[in-house]
């Protein structure tokens, strides 16, 4: 074999391996700094002084119930999945604020959430995470981004100068200024935000929002009033209240008309398009986070069951991508959130 | 170079080839859809997983055929080091190839996530809600694709390198029509 190296051929294979070893840079991000990652979007969220370590990367400071969905059938008019017939189905779910701080004082967050889960008897999951703004303030995962950078930005210019060129934030910021706080997780009204489409027994698809609707009367709280209550006052609440009676929202699914915008989570629908009340969300059992079931749950909103899909609404793609890129993180960090914790929560 | 040498069966080229297209986008599915928020994001994982199912089914018919008619020998010419190479790597694909699979659907079991394939059929979760079961799951499966995408880089590499460099004949064993002049083996009248 002593013959001379064939260098061409040699070149050949090292072209061949370099190619697909590009490819595959490429398609991972690699070569590609500007790309929004999930990991970057994620990163984006966490406060300067980092992010609190095995807790949600948003949305970090929660309480968890049990409870069920009680459907009354009226949703299978649009939805053939199982969770609209008639019955009762398990839900785990949490009360939580928009906060990454999971020490945030319950009076100074202005916008809450809560996160469901629901199982049905055919093994499908419909999973929500719903916020109290009745809108969102940007209109795409990429603006969203910008926001988040903007707002950590030294510069306090490069917030003006993204909330002037981004009308919705300025609207949204109008929403928050004008907005009531109530008293209690029991008197907030939840938001789906993006739509997504329901399928019907037939096939005919409807785009829609849902809403979970309190049974509670709200009592609003003044600054004033808020400022002299304790920093976990929501929580509290919503322990006692539970502990004294099951706390009841309506889930009320509101249908797009054809040329509603279904894509932009900043434009709400007009308040006389169509609702159906497909049932009501019970809270049964309050649980303190670090044992509770609603702990270990990503409640992805692309979690669906057969008779619900995402529409082209581009928020719950890019919340899956980031909820578990959030989950595989603090997962990996529970042992920085002990689960037997003892005088912290109520 | 005019050594005679046995093919692989007709099967086995069938699947080699079919599950190196699968793996391929498999692994380019997997880099692509944890680096993207768009809607792209959603289409990839609904095709990752059903796709890693496929693949794990494959891969043991696969390796019931390996196990049954083998592979044909390696050139007696080629040095004891390549050919120990050679060994271990199919070892590495066949490990790859069943074990990235079952690592995935069991991170998402340990996430309880509901392993939907399409439509409603979803598969059983295989082990129970656990995070550290999950971290460990979902770092395995993470780096271990990386491992998977540079043995075929190193896999293809050595084709080649058989293909064009030493003519030896092994790379002629898993195209999808061998030469006429190959010897063809007796099994592979029946099975193609």
């Amino acid at each position: 074999m002593a013959q001379p190296i064939p260098v061409g051929r040699m070149a050949l294979i090292a072209a061949v391996v370099g190619i697909g070893a590009a490819a595959f840079a490429y398609t991972a991000g690699w070569l590609s700094p500007h790309r929004i990652t999930p990991d970057k979007l994620v990163d984006a969220i966490a406060p300067p002084s980092g992010p609190a370590l095995g807790h949600r990367r948003n949305h970090a400071k929660g309480i968890c119930f049990t409870g069920v969905f009680e459907a009354n059938g009226a949703g299978s008019e649009i939805s053939r999945a199982r969770v609209f017939a008639r019955g009762e189905y398990p839900v785990v779910g949490r009360f939580n604020l928009a906060s990454p701080d999971p020490q945030a004082p319950d009076g100074a967050v202005p916008v809450r959430g809560i996160g469901i889960r629901i199982a049905t008897p055919d093994g499908q999951e419909w999973r929500s995470a719903m916020i109290d703004a009745p809108f969102f303030p940007v209109s795409t995962p990429q603006e969203f981004y910008g926001l988040l950078t903007a707002q950590q930005s030294a510069d306090p210019n490069v917030i003006k100068t993204f909330v002037a060129a981004h009308p919705t934030v300025a609207a949204f910021l109008g929403w928050l200024r004008g907005a009531q706080w109530t008293s209690s997780y029991a008197e907030d009204r939840f938001n789906s935000i993006n739509s997504f489409v329901f399928v019907a027994a037939s096939g005919k698809e409807q785009v829609v929002r849902w809403s979970l609707k309190p049974m509670a009367q709200p009592v609003f709280l003044s600054a004033d009033e808020r400022a002299k209550r304790g920093r976990n006052f929501l929580e509290q609440d919503i322990t006692q209240r539970v502990r004294s009676a099951p706390q009841r929202w309506s889930l009320v699914v509101t249908l797009a008309n054809p040329q509603d915008p279904t894509a932009d989570p900043t434009k709400a629908w007009p308040d006389d398009r169509r609702t159906i009340d497909a049932g009501t969300l019970v809270a049964r059992q309050i649980e303190a986070e670090p044992n509770a079931p609603c702990r270990d749950i990503n409640f992805d909103p692309t979690v669906l069951p057969n008779g619900i899909q995402t529409s082209d609404d581009p928020f719950p793609a890019a919340r899956s991508a980031a909820y578990s890129v959030s989950f595989n993180r603090r997962t990996a960090e529970a042992d920085s959130y002990p689960r037997t914790q003892s005088g912290v929560k109520p | 170079m005019s050594e005679r040498r046995a093919s692989f069966t007709g099967p086995q080229r069938l699947l080699h080839w079919l599950m190196a297209a699968c793996i391929l986008a498999m692994l380019f599915i997997g880099v692509g859809m944890v680096s993207t928020v768009t809607p792209k994001y959603l289409t990839l994982v609904s095709i990752h997983k059903p796709l890693g199912i496929i693949i794990l089914l494959l891969a043991l018919i696969r390796l019931a055929l390996r196990v049954r008619y083998g592979a044909p020998p390696l050139p007696a010419g080629m040095p004891e080091p390549m050919k120990l190479a050679a060994h271990l790597s199919h070892y590495a694909f066949y490990a790859f190839m069943i074990v990235m699979p079952l690592l995935g659907w069991g991170m998402l079991s340990a996430a309880a996530y509901p392993v939907v394939l399409i439509g409603s059929w979803r598969l059983p979760a295989i082990l129970p809600h656990s995070d550290r079961l999950h971290t460990w799951l979902w770092d395995a499966h993470h780096y271990l694709a990386f491992a998977f995408f540079a043995l075929i880089l190193l896999h293809v590499a050595a084709a080649l390198f058989h293909a064009l460099i030493r003519r030896d004949g092994v790379f002629e064993t898993m195209v999808p029509h061998p030469m006429p002049d190959d010897a063809v083996p007796d099994l592979e009248e029946r099975h193609v």
